[in-house]
């Protein structure tokens, strides 16, 4: 830890974290109430956690519990904090880290829209192919692909599409599970 | 439908506000400190009816929230209180920000405009439950009457279980006045919270294990073990006697080992002694119970306690690790924490090195002998640290609370007041509330009619919520405010002096109104002090008034408050008051502040 002597005279901090930043996937299981999601959300943006992406839905209809999936980044010791952070909120069932506690999977999905004509857009289709993506909408000068995948191979395709005549692109943010027969 | 069926189908349901009240009964609440407005009228119409439920009107509604947490610290019970829609809920919010940090229980009702007008920017209405969802343990918007009672029995469960902490019910006005069906609390259960009280054994074996090793072990104990109940206070006494290890606390925990006692080191921290700080530093074991390494604590961090183990006991997960690594974090309630410690250091049956021990007991009397709460005495001026020990020895024989504001009078009570007993020091600590004091000591008087309670309070900061005095007047609570009166903000004036080149930007209290007149004005007692030959005859006078009294003790203007650790250093490089050449602050301290 080191005193920077340039820090803003309002930071109450004085000590920088060299710590290595790292991303972590938590999965956050709550009582679907009214406020959840404002109050996981408010948490982050209140103490000054990054959110990367987030994603949620009910789960367990019977038991209104929701599932927030949630990818942040920090050190080793904020990713510590951020997880009983989470866990002291009071709708909180479980927090479970999907790198650490249990090594997991991760998926998300896009529609993505490409306009164009001619080579370009037997090119787009082609490599559409190549990705796995479904053509779900199409007009005589564009289509909407439905591309699912990690996160990285979504944003492969985007950039592959960009010369192409890339539209939009609109990503549910990461959903995540562990592997293997058990429950989280 | 004739008359019979009516009232029958009326004692089967009853509205939202009976329910409100109904549900305070059945929680064993006595006393609610509030205020009325149009959202909240029903709750008030069915209070009217009865008389179980004390409601006792405050001046502003923070106010009633610091009167809550004073009447919550000084019981152990959750204190409650009901405000009105809009202006009522903003007004509470700093009272329920400072419950959160300090973890008080406090149950807060809210009037909200009818369901259908929420979100229609209606009169006095405001977003009550996402403006205090940051600064709650838990907030609830109440939208249909049959939920009502499940809600607040499950609200006072959240705000007294795990780590405590205030809790809101929004209650919107048509749910008051609509029908719906009652719930005691046994039937009601939290369908997900249950904090975690009992300590993981072995753990706790690992501990006192490493208690028994130690050579320079110290007891560092916080708000956490106030917070378990007398009980923990009890436990602890005997933990310690029995090891035999000095002990020091934070601010919020002053009062669960008696001050009184030989391994006393006195209050840790920026103000805290000399002995306190160089033991924390120098020790090879600290063992925390129910603290959580605040910077006004630890100071520097990468300086704090450089060569110790620590062992960190906690009820909050996120307390472990948060500022500082522990080596061995125990989950758990204070109180059955310590009692498994208790129960496993009789087992071990061991005693540390005794040559070890005597030595670090020599080392820490030496810095006991340096005597850092000296001061130099005045027969002209009453030095505020003097006051508050003549204060302290003048009341020490009775049941006394006291109360605080904040800034450096609340240093000097926590240094020169000495508190044997638990919930006997209510201060805010955490958010650092200046009007704090005043209406805590109402919420306290209230809890305890008979006992001494007295705010020591700062000219400044008591002007914050000075209104709450009638609220002592109305409801005969003879509290006692207690005002250094230096003129100045006394520790923001200290901070310019140290950091800032002597530049008393603002920090002068000017235009201040005449206490004594003030007191009488209100219907209270003034007394004023101005040397220290009258100064004793004043505070028996202010203790035989069996009324509201406000004391204006005149004191030094320029006093410091010391010892003290600059920001941004170490424990061991405290400014003493007799140091000739003071340590200048650095600028990394500077910028901590």
């Amino acid at each position: 830890m080191v005193t920077d002597p340039n820090a803003p005279k309002s930071a109450y901090f004085l000590v920088e974290d060299k710590q290595a930043v790292l991303t972590a996937t938590l999965a956050v299981i709550v009582d679907n109430e009214p406020g959840v999601l404002a109050r996981v959300v408010g948490l982050f943006s209140g103490r000054g956690y990054n959110i990367e992406s987030l994603t949620v839905a009910e789960t367990d209809h019977q038991k209104h519990t929701s599932r927030i999936t949630i990818v942040t980044s920090g050190t080793k010791d904020v990713i510590t904090q951020i997880k009983a952070q989470l866990g002291r909120l009071v709708p909180v069932h479980r927090v479970v880290d999907l790198n650490v506690d249990k090594p997991g999977i991760e998926r998300e999905m896009a529609l993505v829209k490409v306009a164009g004509e001619g080579d370009r857009r037997v090119e787009a289709l082609r490599l559409s192919d190549a990705f796995r993506a479904r053509v779900i909408d199409t007009t005589h000068t564009s289509f909407v692909f439905e591309l699912t995948g990690a996160p990285s191979k979504i944003d492969a395709f985007v950039d592959l599409m960009k010369p192409l005549g890339l539209v939009e692109v609109s990503r549910t943010g990461v959903v995540a599970i562990a592997r293997g027969a058990e429950a989280m | 439908m004739d008359r019979e069926q009516t009232i029958e189908t009326d004692d089967a349901e009853l509205t939202g506000a009976e329910i409100v009240v109904r549900a305070l009964r059945d929680q064993g609440v006595e006393h609610i400190f509030g205020y009325p407005g149009g959202a909240v009228l029903p709750i008030y119409d069915a209070l009217f009816q009865q008389d179980a439920v004390e409601h006792v009107l405050v001046r502003h509604e923070q106010g009633a929230a610091h009167a809550a947490e004073g009447y919550a610290r000084s019981t152990g019970k959750p204190g409650v209180l009901l405000v009105t829609s809009g202006p009522g809920a903003t007004n509470a919010v700093t009272g329920l920000a400072d419950a959160l940090m300090d973890s008080i229980p406090v149950v807060c009702f809210t009037g909200q405009v009818p369901t259908h007008l929420i979100g229609s920017d209606a009169f006095q209405e405001c977003d009550t439950t996402g403006i205090t969802r940051p600064c709650t343990k838990h907030n609830y918007l109440v939208r249909d009457v049959n939920d009502l009672a499940r809600i607040i029995h499950e609200a006072f469960y959240v705000a007294k279980s795990g780590r405590p902490g205030p809790v809101v019910i929004d209650v919107p006005k048509d749910v008051q006045f609509k029908k719906g069906r009652y719930v005691g609390p046994a039937n009601v259960e939290h369908r997900t919270y249950r904090p975690q009280t009992k300590g993981d054994p072995r753990a706790i074996q690992r501990a006192v294990e490493m208690m028994a090793a130690a050579k320079r072990p110290v007891f560092y104990t916080g708000g956490g073990v106030i917070n378990a109940g007398p009980q923990a206070s009890k436990l602890l006494r005997e933990l310690v006697k029995l090891t035999g290890f000095p002990i020091t606390s934070t601010l919020m925990g002053l009062g669960a080992f008696p001050a009184s006692d030989p391994q006393w080191l006195g209050m840790v921290g920026m103000h805290g002694t000399y002995e306190a700080n160089l033991a924390m530093n120098r020790c090879d074991l600290m063992i925390n119970i129910g603290a959580r390494f605040d910077d006004r604590v630890t100071g520097r961090l990468d300086a704090f306690s450089p060569h110790s183990k620590k062992i960190h006991v906690d009820i909050d997960a996120s307390s472990f690790n948060k500022t500082v690594k522990c080596d061995v974090p125990v989950l758990g309630d204070a109180a059955e924490v310590l009692r498994e410690m208790l129960a496993a250091w009789k087992a071990l049956g061991r005693t540390n090195e005794p040559a070890a021990m005597k030595s670090w007991n020599a080392q820490v009397d030496e810095w006991r002998a340096r005597k850092s709460l000296g001061y130099r005495c005045s027969d002209e001026v009453i030095k505020p640290q003097y006051a508050i020990e003549r204060l302290y020895q003048l009341t020490k024989d009775r049941k006394t609370f006291v109360t605080t504001e904040v800034g450096q009078h609340q240093m000097w009570a926590a240094q020169h007041f000495h508190f044997d007993e638990p919930n006997r020091w209510m201060t805010s600590g955490g958010l650092g509330t200046m009007g704090y004091g005043v209406p805590a000591a109402v919420g306290v008087q209230v809890a305890h009619p008979d006992a001494l309670v007295i705010d020591i309070a700062g000219e400044a900061s008591v002007q914050m919520t000075l209104q709450e005095i009638s609220t002592a007047i109305q409801y005969r609570l003879p509290v006692k405010i207690f005002i250094l009166n230096n003129e100045y903000m006394g520790m923001v004036r200290q901070w310019q002096q140290l950091l800032h080149g002597g530049r008393y930007s603002h920090s002068y209290s000017e235009a201040l109104p005449d206490f004594v007149k003030l007191a009488e004005a209100y219907g209270a007692v003034g007394i004023r002090a101005t040397t220290p030959a009258e100064l004793d005859a004043k505070i028996l006078e202010m203790i035989n008034t069996e009324r509201p009294v406000i004391f204006d003790c005149v004191v030094d203007k320029n006093e410091n408050c010391y010892p003290m650790i600059p920001s941004g250093a170490a424990h061991d490089e405290m400014i003493l008051a007799d140091a000739q050449d003071q340590p200048g602050v650095t600028e990394a301290g500077r910028q901590m502040v």
